[in-house]
């Protein structure tokens, strides 16, 4: 019999320790070149891209875009092409829709995707009951009926974004067969779509891995695996590529993305995408002064802002729709113009021994120096009369407040817009009959009332360049600048970079 | 501890929990954030925006709002999550494994490297090394969990990458696991490869949670045991030829680990609420990882139920450490 001492039982403990380290192999590298890891900057809350908050959340489109297709696609340039639908649009008096649906796809467990599982889909996005957050948008088509992969349904209230609203937002086709079979617990546990990868493994806040669709209408996918880690600290990604654990990031402070995409092995790149900062300007106290409102906008210095705060990464902009926007009219410009502002302010009595007050309202660290930016403007603005105090909130409450209406005069804000239209900019963040504006005036309203059901499209496209022109003319809202999304990588990949800000595996390849 | 004075703790600790339960449901309808307001359409008009509250319960009095979550509490339902759209309480029981592997680690290293120094610090009194040993004993001291945790991403993580920055396992790894506590289950399976690479992701976090408090624990259990070693019983012991380590581990320690042994206790809660700032820099899937992204969600029936998670979870431990104590100490034991 073996005599067991305290001094051996403790000396095996620790070779059990340093042989279960030495076999886990502390694997730190990212793996082969059959497996593609994204440090990704946020996690991954449901697999149902179409309902709850997760269904308007931008940040993690990529991933449903990995897993499900949309109705219709969109090329990295916010162009649209065929998705799940090959081709699409109304009848001649736009009473009704039409779509025809892909054949020869399938869901990843071998099942066909029919036109029932894109009209399921349609229907369920359009009930309240289901969760799905712009329901509202949906329920403008139904009575759906399916010939062949024909489906053709009613107009029941114009909308001419609605199929822009395909490739977009909560635009994903489900499974009916097997979301019925299973439930929504049960599709949570093990999702499945038709998109370029399918579901492997998935550990909330730690990871995803996807295997590649060998099925997948669009041909096999560049990577065999691929795999998400949720990443959401800046610091921890750029350590994650740094060191090689990561094969690509994004997201990451711009001053290390300067450093990293100089260093050997790494690569970099930066893309405007449909993202904005905007200054949000509510129609109460000193704000009712139009001259206050438009010396305010006139004097800060967006060029200044982006090349000194942003080292250079963000485009100037004095509408709200972004140049690779639907609306984009170049010829509205603002201008940086002091002088003008001082003259603005003296003709409402204010002065800098006499500035006119009122708060503004910030995130810190939300997005890229949105704290800083506000700071450097809150100065350029006492320059010229204007003394406003910064109240840094946390972005819930910005949307309490904005849907209570009860945003300080001026909020800083990051709009996103995927789709580059009108409505989805200048539209929802301008009418008043919506919640999420904070200009509420009538003279606005009754210029954009009539764009939301216009048939004509470029009558529509016109009439929103219109708006834009006008709510720069009464300094309704003080767009800042589109942002860039930087992309870093290693310098054996190619990265095709997505105006949409969603950072696709598909969009991955090898160099 | 008797058994009265338990059941007592243990009547307290109820009271306790209900407390915590009314501040927190008080507090998250109090602090800015409406979630409700966070899901808004910007097609919605105020009718929908009604109906998304009733369908959350939103729409109620606060004292019915605390009456039907009490309720439901009270029978094991902890409702359902806002932001993930799944039952809270299963949620927990997924995460707070982790959390707990995590913190338990971190407290055997705090308490192994802590011990070891403060015996070590003690036989090195008055010596050249012992300012040495101080002066790092404070520096470990003052610089928080979360710098640590950053510091060790840059240097195990990038300068010296032998360890994995995030998550819990490897990715690429295809481990399937019956229960939620990885760690326990892989060595009780003797799945060494993920045993190794579980520590392997434990390692920075289990460092930057530990050494904050190893250095408390240096510092208490060095002043006890410096103070015992005055004792008569010890001067005696010295007397008859022991060795300085035996005196201090065999004589002195004994005497001296009750105090350490209570604030150790209430370190541990502390460090477990660290859990929350470090498991997010670590990408680690634990209840304080979680505990984010409800906050930022304003998912109030996910908060509700990681927070009274983490209220029982401390009381858990200060009656733990209490009975632990009395055992050390049979006095304690009878009040």
């Amino acid at each position: 019999m073996t005599d067991l001492t305290r001094r051996r039982v403790l000396g095996l403990g620790a070779c059990t320790f340093v042989s279960a380290v030495l076999a886990g192999q502390i694997p730190v590298r990212a793996a082969d070149g059959s497996t593609l890891t994204i440090a990704f900057n946020a996690n991954l809350p449901s697999f149902d891209g179409t309902v709850g908050p997760s269904g308007v959340n931008p940040a993690i489109q990529a991933i449903y875009r990995s897993i499900f297709d949309q109705y219709i696609g969109q090329a990295p340039d916010l162009s649209f092409q065929p998705g799940i639908l090959t081709a699409w649009g109304w009848n001649d008096d736009k009473t009704k829709v039409w779509m025809d649906v892909r054949p020869g796809v399938s869901w990843h467990d071998g099942s066909a995707l029919t036109p029932e599982d894109v009209v399921w889909s349609l229907e369920r996005a359009a009930k309240p009951e289901t969760g799905n957050p712009v329901q509202g948008v949906w329920a403008g088509i139904g009575n759906f009926k399916i010939d062949g992969q024909r489906i053709t349904g009613d107009v029941k209230s114009f909308d001419p974004t609605i199929f822009k609203w395909m490739a977009f937002l909560t635009g994903y086709v489900l499974p009916k067969a097997y979301y019925e079979k299973v439930g929504a617990a049960g599709f949570e546990k093990k999702p499945i779509g038709s998109g370029p990868y399918m579901v492997d493994a998935y550990e909330g806040n730690a990871y995803l891995r996807l295997k590649a669709n060998p099925h997948y209408f669009g041909g096999k996918p560049a990577f065999e695996t691929v795999i998400f880690k949720f990443v959401t600290d800046p610091t921890s990604r750029v350590a994650e590529i740094e060191s090689g654990a990561a094969d690509v990031t994004l997201e990451v402070p711009y001053e290390e993305f300067d450093r990293l995409k100089a260093k050997s092995g790494l690569a970099g790149i930066s893309t405007p995408i449909s993202d904005i900062g905007m200054i949000f300007v509510t129609n109460e106290g000193p704000m009712l002064d139009k001259n206050v409102r438009l010396a305010a906008h006139h004097a800060i210095d967006k060029d200044g802002i982006v090349k000194r705060l942003l080292r250079g990464y963000g485009v100037p902009i004095d509408t709200l729709e972004a140049p690779q926007y639907a609306a984009f009219d170049p010829s509205i410009k603002v201008g940086y113009d002091p002088k003008k502002a001082v003259d603005l302010l003296a003709a409402s009595g204010f002065s800098k021994d006499k500035p006119v007050k009122f708060k503004i309202q910030t995130t810190r660290g939300l997005k890229p120096k949105d704290y800083e930016m506000i700071q450097a403007i809150v100065g350029m603005w006492r320059k010229v009369g204007i003394e406003a105090e910064i109240e840094v909130y946390e972005i819930a409450k910005h949307y309490e407040l904005r849907a209570a209406h009860k945003l300080a005069p001026a909020a800083f804000y990051n709009w996103g817009n995927a789709i580059g239209d009108p409505t989805t900019s200048t539209g929802f963040a301008m009418f008043s009959k919506t919640p999420h504006s904070a200009w509420k005036t009538e003279d606005l309203d009754a210029k954009i009332g009539p764009l939301w059901g216009e048939k004509d499209e470029e009558k529509r496209i016109a009439g929103w360049k219109a708006v834009d022109k006008y709510i720069a003319e009464e300094g309704y809202v003080i767009p800042l600048l589109q942002y860039v999304q930087p992309i870093l990588y290693k310098s054996t990949l190619k990265v095709t970079p997505n105006v949409s800000s969603a950072l696709q595996p598909t969009l991955i390849t090898g160099a | 501890m008797a058994v009265s004075p338990l059941i007592t703790r243990l009547g307290l600790a109820l009271v306790t929990l209900f407390g915590v339960a009314v501040i927190v449901f008080c507090l998250l309808r109090v602090v800015p954030g409406d979630p409700v307001a966070m899901m808004i359409s910007p097609s919605a008009t105020p009718a929908d925006i009604a109906a998304l509250k009733a369908r959350y319960g939103l729409d109620l009095g606060l004292g019915a709002q605390f009456m039907l979550w009490l309720g439901a509490v009270a029978r094991g339902d902890f409702g359902t999550s806002i932001s993930l759209r799944r039952d809270v309480l299963e949620l927990i029981g997924e995460r707070l494994p982790a959390t707990l592997e995590l913190a338990f680690a971190a407290l055997v290293f705090g308490i192994l490297a802590g011990g070891m120094l403060a015996i070590f610090g003690t036989l090195c009194r008055r010596t050249p090394l012992e300012p040495v040993l101080d002066f790092l004993n404070g520096l470990f001291l003052a610089v928080p969990d979360f710098v640590w945790a950053l510091a060790l991403v840059l240097l195990f993580g990038v300068f010296l990458p032998v360890l994995p920055i995030s998550g819990r396992l490897d990715p690429s790894v295809p481990v399937a696991f019956a229960t939620p506590f990885y760690l326990l289950e892989s060595l009780a399976r003797l799945n060494l490869a993920a045993v190794g690479d579980l520590l392997a992701h434990m390692a920075m976090p289990v460092l930057a949670l530990g050494l904050p408090l190893a250095a408390i624990i240096v510092r208490t259990l060095k002043e006890a045991l410096i103070e015992a070693m005055l004792q008569d019983y010890v001067l005696l012991a010295r007397l008859k030829g022991m060795s300085p380590l035996r005196l201090v581990v065999q004589e002195a320690l004994r005497n001296a680990v009750g105090p350490t042994l209570t604030l150790t206790g209430v370190q541990f809660t502390f460090m477990i609420g660290g859990t929350v700032i470090v498991e997010r820099i670590f990408a680690y899937p634990g209840l304080g990882n979680m505990a984010i992204d409800a906050v930022i969600n304003r998912d109030l029936p996910l908060i509700q139920g990681i927070v009274l998670t983490f209220g029982a979870l401390f009381i858990a431990i200060n009656i733990a450490t209490d009975l632990i104590a009395a055992l050390l100490n049979p006095r304690q034991a009878h009040g």
